[in-house]
C-alpha cells in the first residue's frame, strides 16, 4: 500500500489479481505433496513388509527345536543356533549388568552434581561425540585394550566390555533425559525434609526417573545384542560348537552367525541364515516388550 | 522441655564426598574411552606410516592389501564409502523428510500410531538383516531383473546404498520430526490466518524454522551411513576400486576393516597395521561430520 502513489491510483490493488485464480493450483500442489508424503511412508512400509515376508518365508520351515538346540554344522540341515544364541544372551546380560551402575552414576553426576564448569561441559560434549563414533572403531579399541593389553583374549568378557563402552554414551544420554524430566519440586521436597544430596538422589530422584532409565538400559541391551561389527575384531566370528563361558576363548553371537551363513553361496545356508534372523528378531521383540512391562510396573506409583 | 540442639556442620559428611567422587569417576570413563581410541589409532597408524608414506596413503589411487604388489592408497576405499553413503542419502533424505512432515503436520493420531512404531521397528532391526536382504532379495530379485544380470551383480554399491538408506531413514525422520514439532503452533496459525494452504505452511514456515534440526539429522545420518559395517560388508562385495559407478562392486573403509579382521592376517603385518590407518581415517571423517552437525544445531537454531 505504501507503493500507491498519491496521484493516479490503479483500479485494483496489485496483489489481488495473482491471489484468487491460483487457489485451485495451490490446493492441487498441496494435495500432490500430501500424496508424496503418503508414498514415502508407503515405500517404507512396503520395504519392511517385503523384508519380513522374505525372511519368514525362507526361515520358518527351518526353524524347529533341532535348530534352536543344535550346534553349527557343515550340513545346513543339521546346523543349529544354540551357541550363538547363548553367546548373545550372555553378552547382553553382562553388558546390562556393567552398564547399569556406570551409566546411571555418570548421568546422576551430570544432572545432580556437576556445576557448570568448563571441565563438566567438556565431559558432556565428549559423551555426545562418542555416541557418533562408528561401532567398528570400538572394535579396534577393544582389540587393543581388552583382548591384548588386559590379556582377556577372544572371549565373551572382552566382547561384553567392548560393547559396554559402545552403548554407555547412549545409556548416559537416555538416563540424563529421564532424570531431567523429574520435577524440581521432588528435589526441593527432599531437601526440605533435611535430606543430604545423595539421600535426595537415592530416595527421591532415582525412583522417579527409574522407568525412563530402565527402558533406556533394556533398549541398549537390545542394541548390544544386535550390534556385531566390533565383535568381528574381538574374534566373534568363529565356528563354535560349544556353549561359550565368559572367560574362555571362543564364542560367537547371533548377528555374526547370520553373517557367516549368509556369506555362503549355497541356498540352504541362506535359509538357515533366515531362521537365525527370525530368532534374533524375536529376541528384539521380547526385549522391547520387557522394556514396556518394566516401564509400566515402575511408573505405577509415580504421580506428578 | 527444651528440644535437643540441632548441630549444623559446614563440612559435608565423608560418605557424601566419597559418593560424589565415585559418580565423577563414572562420568570420566567417557574421556578415557576417547583417549583410548585416539591413542590406539594414532600409535598403530604411526607405525604404518613407517612403511607407507602418509602422502601415498592419502593420495594413492590403488588399494591392494591382499594381492601383490601391495598398494595402500586409500582413495578407492574413500570413494567406495562415499558412493554407498551418497546413494543411501538419495534414498533416506526424501523418505525420512517426507515421513517427518507427515508425522509432524499431516498425520491424524490414527496414522501416527501406525507410522511411528513402524519407523521404530526399522530402527531396531539389526543391520546385518539389511545386508542379508540386499544380497538375497534386493540384488537378485529387484535390481538384476530391472537392470539386467550382465549389468549388475549380487554385490554392488547400489544395493548396499539402498539398504543403508533404509536403515538410516528412521534417524532422519525422528530427529527432523522433533525439530518440526518444536516449531510453535502460533507460527503455523499465523500463516493459516494469512490464507496459506497446509503445504505453504509446511514449506514457508515449518521447514525454514526447523532447518537446523533437519540439517543436523541429515549430517548424522550421513555419518551413520559412512560408519555402517555389517550391512555394507555383505552387500557391496570386497573389490576396492576408484569408481562412481553404482552398479560396480566396491569396498568401503568399514568393510575393509571387517575383511582384514575376519581373515587370518598376522598381527604386526603391514595389512594388519593398515586396518588401524583406515580406522583412523574413518574416525576423523565421522568426527568431523558429527562436529559439523553439532555446530549447525548451535549456529542455526531459532529459539522461540
Amino acid at each position: 500500500m505504501t507503493a500507491a502513489a498519491p496521484t493516479a491510483t490503479p483500479p485494483l490493488s496489485p496483489i489481488a489479481t495473482p491471489f484468487e485464480p491460483a487457489l485451485a493450483r495451490r490446493k492441487l500442489t498441496g494435495t500432490l505433496f500430501y500424496g508424496a508424503c503418503l508414498a514415502a511412508i508407503g515405500i517404507l512400509l512396503l520395504a519392511l513388509a517385503i523384508l519380513l515376508f522374505d525372511v519368514l518365508s525362507r526361515g520358518l520351515p527351518w526353524l524347529d527345536l533341532q535348530f534352536l538346540t543344535g550346534v553349527p554344522s557343515r550340513r545346513p540341515a543339521q546346523a543349529g543356533v544354540l551357541p550363538a544364541l547363548v553367546g548373545s544372551l550372555e553378552i547382553g546380560l553382562i553388558v546390562g549388568l556393567i552398564t547399569f551402575p556406570i551409566g546411571v552414576a555418570a548421568a546422576i553426576y551430570f544432572t545432580e552434581y556437576a556445576r557448570d564448569t568448563r571441565l563438566n561441559r567438556l565431559l558432556q560434549t565428549n559423551i555426545s561425540n562418542l555416541a557418533g563414533v562408528p561401532s567398528i572403531i570400538y572394535g579396534i579399541l577393544g582389540l587393543a585394550v581388552f583382548v591384548r593389553l588386559l590379556q582377556l583374549g577372544p572371549t565373551v568378557m572382552a566382547a561384553s566390555l567392548t560393547l559396554t563402552l559402545l552403548i554407555l554414551p547412549i545409556v548416559i544420554i537416555a538416563s540424563i533425559e529421564a532424570i531431567r524430566a523429574v520435577p524440581s519440586a521432588q528435589r526441593e521436597g527432599a531437601y526440605a525434609l533435611g535430606a543430604t544430596r545423595w539421600q535426595m538422589v537415592r530416595r527421591s530422584v532415582f525412583p522417579a526417573a527409574a522407568p525412563g532409565i530402565m527402558t533406556g538400559i533394556i533398549l541398549a541391551m537390545a542394541r548390544a545384542i544386535g550390534e556385531a561389527a566390533p565383535l568381528i575384531l574381538i574374534g566373534g566370528l568363529g565356528f563354535v560348537t560349544f556353549l561359550p563361558s565368559p572367560f574362555s576363548a571362543g564364542y560367537t553371537v547371533l548377528p555374526l552367525q547370520i553373517f557367516d551363513w549368509a556369506k555362503r553361496p549355497q541356498d540352504d545356508f541362506a535359509s538357515i541364515s533366515s531362521a537365525a534372523i527370525i530368532v534374533i528378531l524375536v529376541l528384539m521383540l521380547l526385549l522391547n516388550g520387557l522394556a514396556l512391562v518394566v516401564r509400566a510396573r515402575l511408573s505405577r506409583h509415580i504421580q506428578w | 522441655m527444651t528440644a535437643p540442639p540441632i548441630v549444623l556442620t559446614r563440612r559435608r559428611p565423608l560418605s557424601e564426598r566419597i559418593i560424589e567422587s565415585a559418580l565423577f569417576l563414572s562420568a570420566v570413563l567417557g574421556v578415557l574411552t576417547t583417549a583410548g581410541i585416539i591413542l590406539v589409532l594414532a600409535a598403530q597408524t604411526f607405525e604404518f606410516f613407517f612403511e607407507v608414506s602418509p602422502i601415498e596413503f592419502l593420495t594413492g589411487t590403488k588399494w591392494s592389501a591382499a594381492i601383490r604388489p601391495y598398494a595402500f592408497g586409500i582413495l578407492p576405499l574413500v570413494s567406495g564409502t562415499l558412493l554407498v553413503a551418497g546413494i543411501a542419502m538419495i534414498v533416506a533424505v526424501p523418505l525420512g523428510l517426507l515421513s517427518a512432515i507427515l508425522l509432524a503436520d499431516y498425520a491424524s493420531p490414527r496414522v501416527r500410531t501406525i507410522v511411528k512404531p513402524m519407523l521404530e521397528t526399522i530402527a531396531g532391526i539389526p543391520t546385518i538383516v539389511f545386508g542379508f536382504f540386499a544380497i538375497n532379495f534386493l540384488a537378485p530379485q529387484i535390481l538384476q531383473p530391472l537392470l539386467g544380470k550382465s549389468n549388475i551383480g549380487t554385490f554392488s554399491a547400489l544395493s548396499g546404498g539402498i539398504v543403508v538408506g533404509l536403515l538410516v531413514t528412521p534417524l532422519i525422520a525422528s530427529i527432523s520430526e522433533d525439530a518440526m514439532r518444536a516449531v510453535p503452533r502460533g507460527m503455523r496459525e499465523g500463516a493459516y490466518a494469512m490464507g496459506a494452504t497446509k503445504f505453504e505452511v509446511v514449506r514457508k514456515v515449518v521447514l525454514p524454522a526447523a532447518v537446523s534440526g533437519i540439517m543436523a539429522s541429515i549430517i548424522l545420518a550421513m555419518s551413520r551411513a559412512i560408519g555402517e559395517t555389517m550391512a555394507v560388508s555383505l552387500a557391496v562385495g570386497d573389490k576396492p576400486q576408484l569408481t562412481f559407478d553404482p552398479t560396480e562392486s566396491v569396498q568401503t573403509m568399514t568393510s575393509f576393516i571387517a575383511q582384514i579382521a575376519i581373515g587370518e592376517t598376522a598381527q604386526g603385518s603391514i595389512q594388519f597395521k593398515s586396518l588401524f590407518a583406515v580406522g583412523a581415517a574413518l574416525f576423523v571423517i565421522t568426527l568431523v561430520l558429527n562436529l559439523i552437525s553439532g555446530w549447525v544445531v548451535r549456529r542455526f537454531r531459532t529459539v522461540y
